[in-house]
């Protein structure tokens, strides 16, 4: 009777899970597939080969133009992410221990409101603001506070910094602010009614407890800004274009998928490297509270 | 009496318009295990937490060893604080938890581990170090919240209804314990509770706390028979109150009649008019025979019997009166017993009523 009741159990937790597993199944394991499978394939101009080759991995790991823009993709995640997650602490922590909880709401909704217009508005928007005639440029010199217009804030990768760690920054903010929330408050107490400072206590307790979230907002704001379009299409200049920019090419332009697929499992593969190696190092880091 | 350890003055402490500590003066002498006990709100956590540093009074002075207490942070005070919740680290083992307090120490790292391991030997968790916080049990992360203070020698030891969390029989073990550990150390505690068994079985003195301010300070045995208020005593214990007349010395009681007084039964002093008398239920008994010469006896009827094993308790509505007394008395083997609705003699004595 036990085992009959499981097996009724076991049915509907089945039925319960089946539409998202389906919905997961077609759209994510399906065209992961498909990717996988063209990078192993060729591309003869109009015709696709579809033996079995290496020759897409070899082209693009020894071509210095793809290793570069790999690199760089990595290399310009890495500083969105460690620019949006050092300055979205301070605010998840001022959010979380200094606002009165009855207006903690208010302050979240705020800081969601530039999700209410479309990424690409946001991204236009810093174009208008960084541009060679744009807001900064054109008040710095009315200020007298420069001759010519800065060039080197758009069209390269500082802009394309810039403006990403803008764009994410509420998604870094917000699993740390929970994370901060989840501390109890009287473990801080605790720490001070040891014998140490409000800077100790920080950093022997909230910062290792809040390393949770942290890891979370790495993530969030690491994995897709690797493959960032938009953005480097938009304000990035030549000096900014990232990884997805050529594989956008390899697909629509040169009309070569399969070289294409192979760019974009590379970078799923770097992606998925750098963001163990973080979750494990700062698992490690966490557990060191001493 | 020593130097107090612990001198509050006129400490004053509101939260938002709300007064939580209402010019408030205690003092607490050195190795005294101390109690601070009212109903919960009272304001008994607010004043441990402004000892420990953790609340500003807005008026008041601390002085805790001789030094005030004002501008001195948490971390720079002689006290340390077992939190009702414990607040155990979650990401430290055990020893890391009792060692934290360490770090300041001019302890070497084998020095240090030592000391860990003599807390955790003195609170009954040797060998436990290692331990995840995480799988530790309410008893024993007690055991480790006080170890991590108390390895840190302070001068006073503040302890939030530390017992709150525990079933009944590890509360009474740990009650024990805690009270040896106390005599065993030496150092001042400072307990909150609620619980007036718990003040009682613990205390040397206890302070009984009401709406923010002391309604009175006492040894258990004082407080239990010398309540200051009706307040205290109803807080204390168990008592009935019947309605009475005072004039003089004499004084009549609904349902006892007439008796003489003292004046050291009246915390209030003896005013002629009325008055309300207290009475504890082992300062009665039930009659299974008539009352011999002398002995002050009342007549009633059984309402209501409760059973604690090896006592009961009795509620006797008294005749003539719609007003119900207590009365205790032992399960002995041929003792006395009723049933409800029985007819009952209930003597009582004169010199145990207290008159407010
Ligand atoms: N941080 C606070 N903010 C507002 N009111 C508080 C705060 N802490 C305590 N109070 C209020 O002060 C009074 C005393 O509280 P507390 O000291 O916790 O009582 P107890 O520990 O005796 O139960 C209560 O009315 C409580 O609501
Ligand atoms: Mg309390």
């Amino acid at each position: 009777m036990a085992t009959g009741a499981s097996r009724a159990d076991r049915t509907r937790g089945r039925l319960l899970v089946a539409p998202p597993f389906l919905f997961a199944l077609l759209l994510l394991a399906v065209p992961l597939t498909v990717i996988v499978l063209f990078s192993f394939w060729s591309q003869d101009f109009l015709t696709l080969d579809r033996t079995f080759t290496l020759a897409n991995y070899r082209e693009a790991l020894t071509d210095p133009l793809y290793r570069q823009l790999l690199f760089r993709s990595v290399w310009i995640a890495a500083t969105v992410t460690a620019v949006t997650v050092i300055l979205a602490y301070p605010v998840a922590y001022f959010l979380s221990f200094h606002v009165p909880p009855a207006s903690k709401g208010l302050w979240l909704f705020l800081i969601t409101i530039p999700f209410w217009t479309s990424y690409l508005i946001r991204v236009f928007l810093w174009k208008v603001i960084l541009g060679f005639n744009g807001v900064l440029n054109t008040t710095l010199e009315t200020l007298g506070l420069i001759d010519a217009p800065l060039s080197w804030v758009l069209y390269n990768a500082t802009s394309v910094v810039i403006t990403l760690a803008h764009a994410f920054a509420p998604f870094a903010i917000l699993p740390i602010f929970v994370a901060l929330e989840r501390i109890d408050r009287s473990l801080i107490e605790a720490s001070r009614d040891l014998g140490e400072s409000r800077l100790t206590t920080f950093l022997r307790v909230t910062l290792p407890l809040s390393m949770g979230g942290i890891v979370a907002a790495i993530l969030i704001v690491f994995i897709p800004t690797v493959g960032d379009y938009i953005t480097p299409r938009l304000v990035g200049g030549p000096d900014g274009l990232m990884i997805a920019n050529m594989i956008q090419t390899q697909f629509l332009r040169l009309n070569n998928a399969p070289m294409g697929a192979a760019l974009s499992v590379l970078a799923m593969l770097s992606v998925g490297f750098v963001a163990a190696i973080v979750v494990l190092g700062l698992r490690r880091v966490a557990g060191l509270g001493r | 009496m020593k130097r107090p350890i612990v001198e509050l003055r006129d400490i004053h402490k509101n939260f938002d318009g709300e007064q939580a500590l209402d010019d408030l003066s205690l003092d607490i002498a050195e190795g005294e295990f101390f109690s601070l006990l009212g109903p919960s709100g009272c304001g008994k956590t607010t004043l441990l937490r402004t000892i420990a540093g953790f609340e500003q009074p807005e008026r008041g002075t601390l002085t805790l060893d001789g030094k005030p207490m004002e501008g001195v942070q948490a971390n720079r005070r002689p006290t340390n604080m077992v939190f009702q919740s414990y607040a155990i680290f979650p990401h430290l083992d055990v020893a890391r938890n009792v060692g934290f307090g360490l770090r300041r120490s001019r302890l070497s790292a084998s020095e240090k581990s030592n000391a860990v391991e003599e807390a955790l030997q003195m609170v009954g968790l040797g060998g436990f170090g290692k331990r995840a916080a995480h799988a530790l049990s309410g008893g024993q992360r007690q055991r480790v919240a006080l170890a991590r203070a108390l390895i840190l020698k302070p001068r006073v030891l503040l302890l939030d209804e530390p017992m709150s969390a525990l079933d009944r029989k590890l509360r009474e073990t740990m009650q024990d314990e805690l009270r040896r550990l106390q005599r065993q150390v030496g150092i001042t505690f400072i307990l909150v509770t609620h619980d007036q068994e718990e003040a009682l079985i613990m205390s040397d003195r206890i302070a009984v706390m009401f709406d923010g301010r002391i309604a009175q300070v006492a040894a258990p045995g004082e407080l239990y028979l010398r309540p200051a208020s009706r307040r205290v005593a109803q807080f204390i214990g168990m008592m009935s109150f019947l309605p009475a007349r005072l004039r003089g010395r004499e004084i009549e009681v609904d349902g006892f009649g007439r008796t003489d007084v003292s004046e050291r039964q009246a915390p209030g002093g003896l005013k002629d008019g009325p008055a309300e008398v207290g009475i504890r239920p082992e300062m009665m008994s039930l009659l299974s025979e008539p009352p011999s010469q002398g002995q002050r006896a009342a007549s009633g009827r059984v309402s209501e019997v409760t059973y604690y094993g090896d006592m009961s308790y009795y509620a006797v509505m008294l005749d003539g009166t719609d007003r119900t007394v207590t009365v205790s008395m032992k399960n002995l083997p041929g003792g006395v017993t009723a049933e409800r609705g029985e007819a009952v003699t209930v003597s009582w004595d004169p010199g145990s009523l207290m008159i407010f």
